[in-house]
């Protein structure tokens, strides 16, 4: 089933093209790359369906309601999740924390001022921390967390939401190596088990080309090649992209 | 006004902008490079204007304002090394509370040192007199400041962009943490930038001694049009402090041109509201690079838990006894120490987990302490509604400077409060037939069930209980949680469905709400309430009470005001220099906790 | 052994209290202190005369001295300091109109007399007047009113007025407006500059006042401001030709800072110190220059006569009881360095007067010649317009 629909998306800064008419589509519990050369436009494709820009043209639909003109935290509650290339969570906060601030602004619950705040969610939280492997470092405090395992909490607040969608910018940007492949494969089975279309840009080839079930390949604004790593990888266009003219 | 009189006008704005201009530029060379708001910056000019003044009849004219320039800005360095190098380190505004001390003891310095009578000092030779101008005769000194100011605009628009050192000033302007990366030696370019800033003030205040008298109250007056020429242009931008220091001596001048006179007591910080709301960064200015690293990681907010609430309970059981105990005037001192421990833990709430500095929160005191007057005095309310309902005009005055300041971000937005805060204590100052003007309004007695001190006690001991118990279980609950999101990683906030500025509106709203709370128990206690009230120094002593405590603790700031009223109390009748004395005991704290009391002691028990 | 010694000391103390009458004096000594330092050595010298001729009522009188920080809010609680702590008789001080007002306010509230000695707003004794607040000085609409008649006059006909915005400068504008006008009928105001106290933009505000072409000029401009306006006005020859008056210029706290800039001519209030030759003056003088080896200033003659009205209310009442201090000074007459005073029972203001005269250089400062003292029982309105004011009995 077709989760997210991108339809000739556009947008260009002041006069460079940083997208131009791209169109694509991505089903739930697929998990779909899109690599590129930098400044190919992977970052504002990525900052387009997250609602952070507003693209010039084109459309973005999830589920068939349009994300265009919606503002980050509206693009959330309509089940889009994401996490940074540079991780962002809540430093003051501990790891369950983090993810119980999702779940209440999941249940609208946000600007309540009595509750007791920690006792809110908390064995949901618990779960959603246990799925990424973060229970037993539920009550650290955020800032104290190795980078892999900040990665893990942001894929764990993203879940809260009961996300339909996925956007992961870099996920495995500054990890060891052999984390990365642990942690794609997690976003792989939650993505299966829970029906969510993934979508995430990435550099490590290895990673894209073994975990992705489509890769999209962007080019000065434009896609140049789309299909499964296979097919992608053996496309003369990309060859010449990533290994220069034959 | 005719052609002759704009042009003089306009040639006395340019004066003035000029000697603004002095002063501003080196407090923000000092802002953009080291991230201090330097208080102490009217001082230093203050400092330069008695020592030119005290030094010229040996000297002359001339190597007076060259010696207290340098005299000035050795003492700048000095200070830099001797206090602010030590707290680099510590939270962001703790060297803010460092520079408070020093206005204290600087002012408490001068006095002692130079007596507290007005010194006028000479005029500049060669410049005493008068050229006529259009028909009217126009100060010749004057018009060396209109030269000067582009002058020095120049130099020290080369020093940074022709020099090495300019371009490492240039550089740690636009990325401290890069150019520390590549290796420039931090420690020195921030002494010489602070003494560069404090030569540009002591020469400030050394040049104005031939239009105006060194005065003990020329540090605060310096300071507060300094901050507005700063902010206005753009934190960090000498071309910005240029241009804004045009605007408002030019706006100043023009005002008394044109007859409205009257609003000369308020008019750059309106000029600095409408600045800010229309160019968030000042006019020139860029956005302030957002501190990376472990820097800007804020610690976690502490939580009452059994242990410490069992305590709490304990204590407001001993604060029950205290009428059996004590004489009245410790019910005097008490109830004063209540009242600010709230107006601070309210100041708290939106500054430590908001992140929010407000640096006027003290309108919002005056404008409960208002409410609670005009209700009592003109609408002739009971008592017990004056108490409920006047926290509404501060919630009012709150949600609408809060609509504007959650929309900037850092000192730009506690410029904005600041301003607010001006505006409104300029409106309560001249109001006269309202708010009974400069003098205030006298005669808000309580009703008499409340007349005694001890029934007057337990009403604020249970109203303030009550406020900050539920000011600290909002910290606790998701309200609390949801601010500290928001300044924590207003991004990620914002990705998983936060409205970072409606949240943080709201909690701007909620702590002016209590402020005013505070304010209307605070003019019932005293029987009248004036200006003073929402005045700036009234803010800052809000600002010191939560830095003091500990800005990210949670109980801190209701210990800092705790210690600040008695310290004040205490220190202003034992001790004959009592600023000087609070100044010495502000910055020791500072210094030996850089984190707050609170958070020294969070810091020990952890260990 | 050490709780005895307490408790013998603690007996000694109160036996010592009782000898005493204190005096509970605030001020604002580190805000303004260039008139209080000197007020302080004027209380001090009375004091010390008083006690050495016996004291009052038979007791000794001590003054409990307090900074109050100069905010009406900590005046407040400092002044219930005095009163609980220290158990003053009376309180005594005060330096700005919010502050005075607000210690005026809290002394009506706990019956207590208050002695304002300083503040100057006409509210103090008029529209908040109360039963226990008496006030030492002559009040701005006083010493406004004797200006009016130098004024009235010259016959200037186009009056420019600048002043410092708050209450002090506004009510001085107001009442200088007003009697002028009934005394020189036909009179025009023609310019009025308000400067923030203390932040006077003096060339624009000269430029502006010259602009209008006056042929008076009234300030109540004082301190740093007046030394401003002062040395713009010089540079840019605004007072050439121009009658200008100038209220409390005459005060050595603010002319002797002008020192050669003094601008000649100019009709003002003050107190010139080294010239007033009365006996009683003299002696003043005398005795405040031997005690401290410096000149008085007007501060140090209000500090020295208020102590020396609170002796003499209580001397005269023979008791430091509230209610009887207030009796005995409702219509009080006694001896000042400026001569006899009468304290008005009508509203509480003493008869304390001001002296007027012009400035003029000698030897380089700034001294007041033509002068004449104005007594200020002469300044006043008529009675049935201060009752009419005052709402208090």
């Amino acid at each position: 089933m077709t989760a997210l629909v991108v339809q000739g998306l556009t947008k260009s800064y002041g006069g460079v093209q940083a997208l131009r008419g791209v169109s694509f589509s991505v089903s739930t519990g697929e998990l779909v790359a899109i690599i590129g050369p930098n400044g190919a436009g992977k970052t504002t494709c990525f900052n387009l369906l997250n609602g952070q820009l507003a693209p010039d043209a084109g459309d973005i639909t999830l589920d068939g309601r349009s994300l265009v003109g919606r503002a980050p935290r509206d693009i959330w509650r309509l089940g889009v999740g994401r996490t940074f290339q540079i991780t962002a969570t809540f430093g003051s906060m501990s790891v369950r924390e983090n993810v119980q601030m999702a779940l209440v602004s999941r249940e609208r619950r946000l600007y309540a001022p009595f509750a007791a705040f920690p006792r809110l969610y908390a064995a949901e939280a618990d779960a959603l921390l246990e799925r990424v492997g973060m229970l037993e470092q539920a009550a650290r405090p955020c800032a104290l967390l190795a980078y892999g395992d900040l990665k893990r909490v942001e894929l764990a607040i993203a879940l809260a939401n009961r996300p339909r969608l996925l956007l992961m910018d870099e996920p495995t940007a500054g990890m060891a190596s052999e984390e990365r492949g642990a942690l794609i494969a997690l976003a792989r089975a939650l993505a299966k088990t829970d029906g969510i279309a993934v979508l995430f840009t990435e550099h490590d080839m290895e990673i894209v080309f073994g975990h992705a079930d489509r890769v999209l390949v962007l080019h000065a604004g434009e896609l140049i090649a789309v299909g499964a790593p296979e097919v992608v990888r053996v496309d003369a266009r990309v060859q010449e992209l990533y290994l220069g003219a034959p | 006004m005719s052609g002759s009189a704009l042009l003089l006008q306009f040639l006395n704005g340019l004066a003035g902008a000029n000697s603004l201009f002095l002063v501003a530029a080196g407090l923000s060379l000092i802002f953009g490079v080291s991230r201090i708001v330097n208080f102490a910056h009217g001082s230093l000019y203050m400092l330069g204007m008695y020592v030119a003044v005290w030094l010229a009849p040996a000297t002359g004219f001339w190597a007076a304002v060259l010696l207290a320039a340098l005299i000035v800005a050795a003492t700048g360095a000095l200070v830099e090394i001797g206090v602010l190098r030590r707290l680099y380190q510590a939270p962001e505004l703790l060297q803010l509370l460092a520079t408070f001390a020093l206005v204290l003891i600087v002012r408490d310095f001068a006095l002692w040192a130079w007596g507290p009578q007005d010194m006028l000092g000479p005029r500049a030779p060669g410049f005493g007199d008068a050229v006529f101008i259009a028909g009217a005769a126009f100060p010749r000194y004057d018009l060396l400041l209109i030269a000067l100011g582009p002058l020095v605009f120049v130099l020290l628009h080369a020093l940074l962009t022709r020099t090495r050192w300019g371009t490492l000033v240039r550089a740690a302007t636009e990325d401290r943490e890069m150019a520390a990366a590549l290796g420039v030696n931090q420690r020195w370019l921030f002494t010489g930038i602070f003494g560069l800033g404090a030569l540009l003030a002591g020469a400030g205040g050394a040049l104005a001694v031939p239009r105006e008298p060194a005065s003990l109250a020329v540090d605060l007056a310096a300071i507060s049009d300094a901050f507005v020429v700063v902010v206005v242009g753009g934190l960090g931008s000498v071309p910005g402090a240029f241009l804004a220091a045009l605007v408002i001596g030019e706006v100043k001048a023009f005002c008394i041109g044109y007859g409205y006179s009257e609003i000369t007591l308020a008019v750059e910080f309106i000029v600095m509201a409408v600045v800010l709301v229309l160019r968030p960064w000042g006019l020139l200015g860029k956005p302030l690079p957002a501190p990376r690293g472990a820097a800007a990681v804020e610690p976690p907010l502490g939580r009452i838990d059994r242990k410490a609430a069992l305590a709490l309970a304990c204590l407001a059981a001993l604060l029950a006894g205290l009428p059996l105990a004590g004489d009245e005037y410790t019910l005097v001192l008490a109830t004063d120490i209540l009242v600010f421990a709230l107006f601070a833990v309210s100041l708290h709430f939106i500054m430590g987990p908001g992140g929010l500095a407000s640096f006027g929160h003290a309108a919002y005191l005056g404008l409960g302490a208002y409410g609670a007057a005009l209700l009592l005095l003109r609408a002739h309310a009971p008592t017990e509604a004056a108490l409920a309902l006047a926290p509404l005009l501060a919630l009012g005055g709150a949600a609408l400077c809060g609509w504007f300041a959650v929309r900037l971000a850092g000192v730009y937005l506690a410029m904005l409060t600041l301003a607010f805060a001006q505006i409104v204590w300029s409106i309560a100052f001249q109001w006269d037939s309202v708010t009974g003007g400069s003098n205030g309004l006298i005669g808000v007695w309580p009703a008499p069930w409340l007349a005694s001190k001890s029934a007057y006690y337990y009403l604020a001991l249970l109203v303030c209980g009550i406020g900050i118990a539920l000011l600290w279980r909002a910290l606790g609950a998701p309200l609390g949680y949801t601010l500290r999101a928001g300044r924590d990683a207003p991004l990620r906030a914002d990705a998983i469905g936060i409205d970072v500025r409606r949240v943080q509106w709201i909690g701007f709203a909620i702590a002016g709400t209590f402020a005013g709370i505070a304010g209307a128990l605070y003019a019932f206690s005293k029987g009248s309430i004036s200006p003073e009230t929402l005045s700036v120094p009234r803010s800052v002593d809000a600002l010191v009470m939560v830095l003091l405590g500990g800005v990210q603790t949670l109980t801190g700031p209701a210990w800092g005001a705790v210690l600040f009223v008695w310290l004040q109390d205490e220190l202003a009748r034992e001790v004959e220099y009592w600023r000087a004395a609070i100044g010495a005991v502000v910055l020791a704290l500072v210094l030996v906790f850089p984190r707050g009391l609170a958070g020294y002691l969070k810091e020990r028990f952890a260990r | 052994m050490r709780l005895l010694v307490f408790l013998s000391g603690v007996l000694l103390a109160g036996g010592a209290a009782a000898q005493t009458v204190k005096i509970g004096e605030l001020n604002s000594y580190k805000v303004f202190p260039a008139f209080l330092e000197p007020y302080r050595k004027g209380m001090q010298l009375a004091l010390e005369e008083i006690n050495a001729a016996g004291g009052v009522a038979g007791r000794k009188l001590e003054l409990v001295v307090r900074d109050d920080g100069g905010t009406p809010g900590d005046a407040v609680r400092v002044a219930e300091e005095l009163l609980a702590r220290e158990k003053v008789n009376l309180l005594m001080g005060t330096f700005a109109s919010n502050v005075g007002l607000a210690v005026a306010n809290l002394a009506n509230q706990r019956k207590v007399l208050f002695l304002a000695s300083e503040p100057l707003t006409d509210k103090l004794v008029w529209e908040d007047g109360n039963r226990y607040t008496f006030r030492l000085r002559p009040s701005t609409y006083m010493q406004t009113a004797m200006l009016i008649g130098q004024a009235a006059k010259l016959g200037r006909k186009r009056w420019a007025i600048v002043y410092p915005s708050y209450e002090y400068g506004q009510s001085a504008t107001a009442s200088f407006k007003k009697l002028l006008a009934k005394a020189q009928p036909g009179v025009q105001f023609v310019a009025e500059q308000a400067a923030p106290l203390g932040k006077i933009d003096a060339g624009a505000v000269v430029q502006a006042l010259a602009q209008a072409k006056p042929d008076a000029i009234f300030s109540s401009l004082f301190a740093a401001d007046l030394q401003k306006f002062v040395r713009e006005g010089n540079t840019r020859g605004l007072f050439r030709n121009l009658a200008v008056f100038n209220l409390l210029g005459g005060e050595p706290e603010y002319l002797d800072p002008l020192q050669d800039e003094t601008p000649e001519g100019w009709w003002v209030t003050g107190y010139p110190w080294s010239a007033i030759d009365t006996p009683e003056h003299r002696r003043f003088r005398d005795a405040y220059q031997k005690r401290w080896q410096d000149y008085p200033r007007q501060g140090s003659v209000v500090g020295y006569t208020a102590v020396h009205a609170a002796a003499n209310a209580i001397t005269k009442a023979k008791s430091a009881d509230s209610e009887k201090l207030v009796e005995a000074l409702k219509g009080l007459q006694m001896q000042s360095p400026f001569g006899p005073i009468t304290w008005r029972p009508i509203d509480h203001q003493s008869t304390m007067g001001a002296y007027v005269g012009q400035l003029a250089k000698k030897g380089g400062k700034g001294v007041m010649v033509n002068w004449y003292y104005a007594d200020g029982a002469k300044y006043q309105p008529p009675d049935q317009e201060a009752r009419a004011l005052r709402k208090a009995p």
